[in-house]
């Protein structure tokens, strides 16, 4: 029930590009003492063959609970509630516990935010690695722990024969993050996801790492899901961009459209926090970077409108009382709000 | 001014009523009502032991030897004709008073050596060598060497215990006054001249109570054990007293054919220490979230 | 890790010099006369005067605390009161006994415990993981005296499948040998076995929240892997050290379980001792045992070395 099958069932296509991780209407609750808490509440995004796409929201709006549940890695009192997750046409929802786990590592990877606690401090870099070769392709251990040494190599360690005996607490932050997407990347995974992959690190090494992940991806080709709270992190790395406020999707398009044209109110809010050099000295966007009012709404209380209501400048008494449809406003490119067309008439002023 | 006035009468509660509060923290701790309740009927029948067992406990009658138990002798008589009930009954005097004595004293004595060492540098050192020295020794064996060189009383008892106790407390105490005298709020409070009484009183006796608590209590769990060991090893309460160890110890040569003199003091000896632990672990939980996760 | 090694092994110098010190001075700390103590109530004054020439208590402490530290030093640890016969040669005949009982108890509670914890700790909040807290509560309370005789009446008089008491050799056979020791071992072991599983419980259930353990299940490890490969090694440290601490445990419990079972060991030496007031005896046999407490515990700072490599470089 491994390679074989999925092959024979390929996942739809978008231009010809195989859709190689599908996430439909997912929706993943927390039922704490004090209530339920609705993380993700029907989350849909697609990932395309060697694409990367990134997922941008404050942090608490659902982005990294979405990427767990791909993994089905989503602990008590969590739990997916409804949705299908499909890779490569395969709906993970519905496999066994054990196929799960041939899926987890293989297929799909993940690298975490943080680099300095999410290797094991007492293993060696090297079994850590070989640990995951071993389990999805079955080498023996002196051809993992090759693999290995050939693994720090490709993400650029240095003396990689030596290092493959040391511990993570003989590195960097910037190096474990290397090793962190040597061991994703080990068994050729269709799918990477990279949960703020570079948020922990210094800003010169964010840059290496960014260039590193997309450098093996062209190299591998593997898909990216890039989740992150940093526009400019996606602008220069991503094709297609997905929004999330709250739990839920408020925007999606592709990279170039998003930035030209932002048809949600937290999309401009997002952008205007940006520190950016070129618009620093213009009168029309004077040398201050704007802040978003307000705070990231209880996910257990909900306002019965759009959530994003309490904070938006543009909020009318509908958008309080209903909640936007997310739907297509111009080729391409979807949004969940009312008054799309005043905000790009705005933002571009 | 006047908007903002209702919101911030929101956020205080209207006082709960006693009788509530102790009702949330029974259910939120179960385990400390369960522990305190079986500990309090352990004191209630010690203290009124003579109402419980109107007997003697210290009756010989030979003519009833070894009988096993029945209505008149609930729990047995022993190789003289003693009613076991009635000793056992009375055991729980001697536990409970060691116990209580051992836990308040080594308390007091390893809070008072934990503070010096806590706060003196120099001295520090060799208080810690010390005690270090005397948490390698065995406890039992400790208050053993002790008891072989001292007459056997319920007083020499309770120092033997105390002794091998008090490094635990010393260095629980040295580690909190340590930990807290690097927070900030100390350094400043004596930066600003504050006297070294006022920052003891306000800051380092309030934060070392509850581990303190719930040490005690382990310490008193750990004594009434200790004394039961000794006193079964012939090394504890004079014979003469009926304790549980002491009870168990004549029993042993009859255990193949009474085993009911060994049988209930044992029961009771284990109630009581489980009572106490249960007392401490919850006691543990509820002042104490942090070391709770921990433990 | 040279560095640290003889660091602790350094440290052990002042734990055994304060314990020697310690031992020797009881007998003068103590309020009365230990000489007319230790001969007794029927004691002539002529038994206490010879008892006292015979502890050395005529001379000023410091020439007797310098003498018999340096006895101490050439393994010579004083004369029993009772028989004449030299302390180091009564405790080496007991010595089987107690060495078998308190390693075989060891080994049953950390067999029976470590797996009690991790699962404890990965079915938290379960029926299981309570079941294994009621245990740890219980097996803590429970005095080994009295656990001791529940098992004799249960195993060896109504069920008749073990033997009451003693101890044979392992020279004359392991079967023989497991058959008595198996009682007192489960006795021994249950307060240690409580501790253990609950530390267990707590140290893995601390390292399960870990980052590192989410990215083993991203991995696609099983979780007996996760819970043995990485968890579990995470936690040993503390696993490790309360093993060493309540060593301290063990030994005390040896004594009672060997007066209860009637095995033949350093506890029932040390029992009829106390019943004779011998305490060159007790002296002997309390540096002993503190010495091999201590070894036990440099043996756990040597084991971090081997279970957490930030100790070791």
């Amino acid at each position: 029930m491994t390679q074989a099958q999925t092959m024979e069932r390929p996942g739809q296509t978008v231009g010809g590009v195989e859709k190689v991780l599908e996430i439909e209407d997912l929706k993943t609750h927390f039922f704490t003492r004090d209530g339920v808490v609705r993380a993700v509440d029907g989350v849909s995004y697609h990932v395309l063959k060697g694409e990367t796409l990134g997922v941008v929201g404050e942090s608490g709006c659902g982005k990294s609970v979405t990427a767990l549940s791909v993994l089905r890695l989503i602990a008590k009192p969590g739990r997916i509630v409804q949705g299908k997750i499909k890779i490569s046409g395969r709906n993970l929802l519905e496999l066994s516990e054990e196929e799960m786990r041939s899926i987890r590592g293989n297929d799909i990877s993940m690298i975490f935010q943080e680099p300095m606690t999410s290797l094991n401090p007492v293993l060696t870099l090297g079994r850590q690695i070989a640990e995951t070769i071993m389990l999805h392709q079955g080498l023996s251990k002196k051809d993992a722990w090759d693999k290995s040494v050939e693994m720090l190599k490709l993400v650029r360690i240095p003396e990689a024969e030596r290092r493959v005996h040391e511990y993570p607490f003989q590195m960097s932050g910037g190096m474990r993050q290397r090793v962190m997407i040597a061991m994703a990347l080990s068994c050729n995974p269709k799918v990477l996801l990279a949960d703020e992959p570079t948020t922990a690190l210094d800003v010169t090494i964010q840059a290496q790492i960014l260039h590193l992940m997309l450098e093996l991806k062209e190299k591998l080709g593997t898909a990216i899901v890039l989740i992150t709270h940093d526009l400019g992190v996606v602008a220069e790395t991503c094709q297609r961009i997905v929004v999330m406020y709250a739990g839920k999707k408020v925007e999606e398009a592709t990279a170039d459209e998003l930035f030209e044209r932002p048809l949600h109110p937290y999309t401009v809010g997002l952008m205007k926090s940006i520190p950016r050099l070129d618009r620093a000295a213009t009168t029309e966007h004077p040398g201050r970077l704007m802040e978003i009012p307000g705070m990231v709404p209880s996910l257990k209380n909900m306002p019965p409108g759009c959530a994003f209501a309490p904070r938006c400048s543009f909020a009318t008494e509908r958008c309080r009382r209903e909640v936007p449809a997310f739907e297509m406003k111009a080729s391409g490119h979807y949004s969940a709000c009312f008054n799309s067309d005043k905000v790009a008439e705005i933002y571009h002023g | 001014m006047t908007a903002t006035t209702p919101a911030i009468i929101d956020i205080i509660e209207p006082p709960k009523p006693l009788s509530r509060i102790v009702y949330e923290f029974a259910r939120r701790n179960p385990t400390v009502i369960f522990g305190s309740s079986l500990l309090l009927g352990m004191v209630i029948i010690a203290i009124f032991a003579p109402l419980f067992a109107p007997g003697d406990p210290l009756a010989l009658a030979p003519a009833r030897r070894l009988r096993p138990p029945q209505e008149a002798y609930w729990f047995g008589t022993d190789m003289f004709g003693r009613d076991v009930y009635t000793r056992t009954i009375y055991g729980a005097r001697i536990s409970l008073i060691v116990g209580i004595s051992v836990s308040a004293l080594s308390t007091i004595v390893g809070l008072f050596i934990g503070l010096l060492s806590g706060y003196v540098r120099i001295i520090d050192a060799i208080i810690m060598r010390i005690m270090d020295g005397l948490m390698a020794i065995p406890g039992i064996l400790l208050a053993i060497a002790m008891m072989a060189l001292t007459k056997a009383s319920v007083e020499n008892v309770i120092i033997a215990i105390t002794i091998p106790e008090i490094p635990r407390v010393v260095r629980l105490v040295r580690g909190v006054v340590l930990q807290i005298r690097e927070q900030p709020y100390i350094e400043a409070a004596q930066s600003i001249g504050t006297r070294f009484h006022r920052v003891l009183l306000k800051h380092i006796l309030p934060n070392v109570m509850a581990p303190i608590i719930v040490q005690a209590t382990y310490i008193c769990a750990a004594a009434v054990l200790i004394e039961a060991g000794l006193s079964f090893l012939g090394a504890g309460t004079p014979p003469n007293i009926p304790s549980w160890g002491n009870i168990m110890a004549e029993g042993r040569t009859f255990f193949q054919i009474a085993f009911w003199i060994i049988l209930f003091p044992g029961l009771f000896l284990s109630v009581t220490v489980l009572a106490i632990n249960l007392l401490g672990d919850g006691l543990r939980d509820a002042l104490d979230p942090r070391l709770a996760r921990r433990m | 890790m040279y560095a640290y090694l003889i660091r602790r092994i350094l440290a052990t110098i002042p734990v055994m010099a304060v314990v020697a010190v310690f031992v020797f001075s009881l007998l003068f700390l103590s309020p009365g006369d230990p000489a007319a103590i230790i001969a007794g109530d029927l004691a002539t004054a002529d038994d206490i005067a010879r008892i006292r020439e015979r502890l050395g208590l005529n001379e000023p402490f410091l020439v007797q605390f310098g003498k018999w530290t340096f006895n101490l030093m050439q393994g010579d640890l004083g004369v029993s009161i009772f028989s004449n016969l030299p302390v180091s040669k009564l405790m080496l005949q007991r010595l089987e006994p107690t060495l078998m009982l308190t390693t075989t108890t060891l080994i049953i509670a950390i067999c029976a415990a470590v797996p009690m914890g991790v699962i404890a700790a990965w079915k938290a909040g379960t029926i299981i993981d309570r079941g294994v807290m009621l245990f740890a509560v219980l097996g803590f309370s429970f005095p080994s005296f009295v656990l001791g005789y529940l098992l004799i009446y249960g195993f060896a008089i109504k069920l008749e499948v073990l033997p009451v008491q003693g101890y044979t050799s392992i020279s004359k056979g392991f079967g023989p040998f497991l058959n008595n020791i198996i009682l007192p071992s489960m006795t021994l072991g249950m307060v240690q076995a409580a501790l253990i599983a609950r530390m267990t419980r707590t140290s893995v259930l601390e390292v399960l929240a870990e980052d590192y353990i989410r990215t083993a299940h991203s991995k696609g490890l099983a979780t007996s892997k996760v819970l043995i490969g990485h968890a579990l090694k995470n936690a040993a440290v503390p696993i490790v050290t309360i093993i060493g601490i309540s060593f301290a445990l063990l030994i005390g419990g040896a004594i009672i379980t060997e007066s209860v079972f009637a095995i033949p060991g350093l506890g029932r030496l040390t029992v009829d001792a106390i019943l004779r007031r011998d305490y060159p005896i007790i002296q002997g046999v309390i540096l002993v045992f503190s010495g091999a407490y201590v070894l036990v515990n440099l043996a756990v700072d040597i084991i971090y070395t081997f279970l957490d490599p930030r100790i070791r470089y």
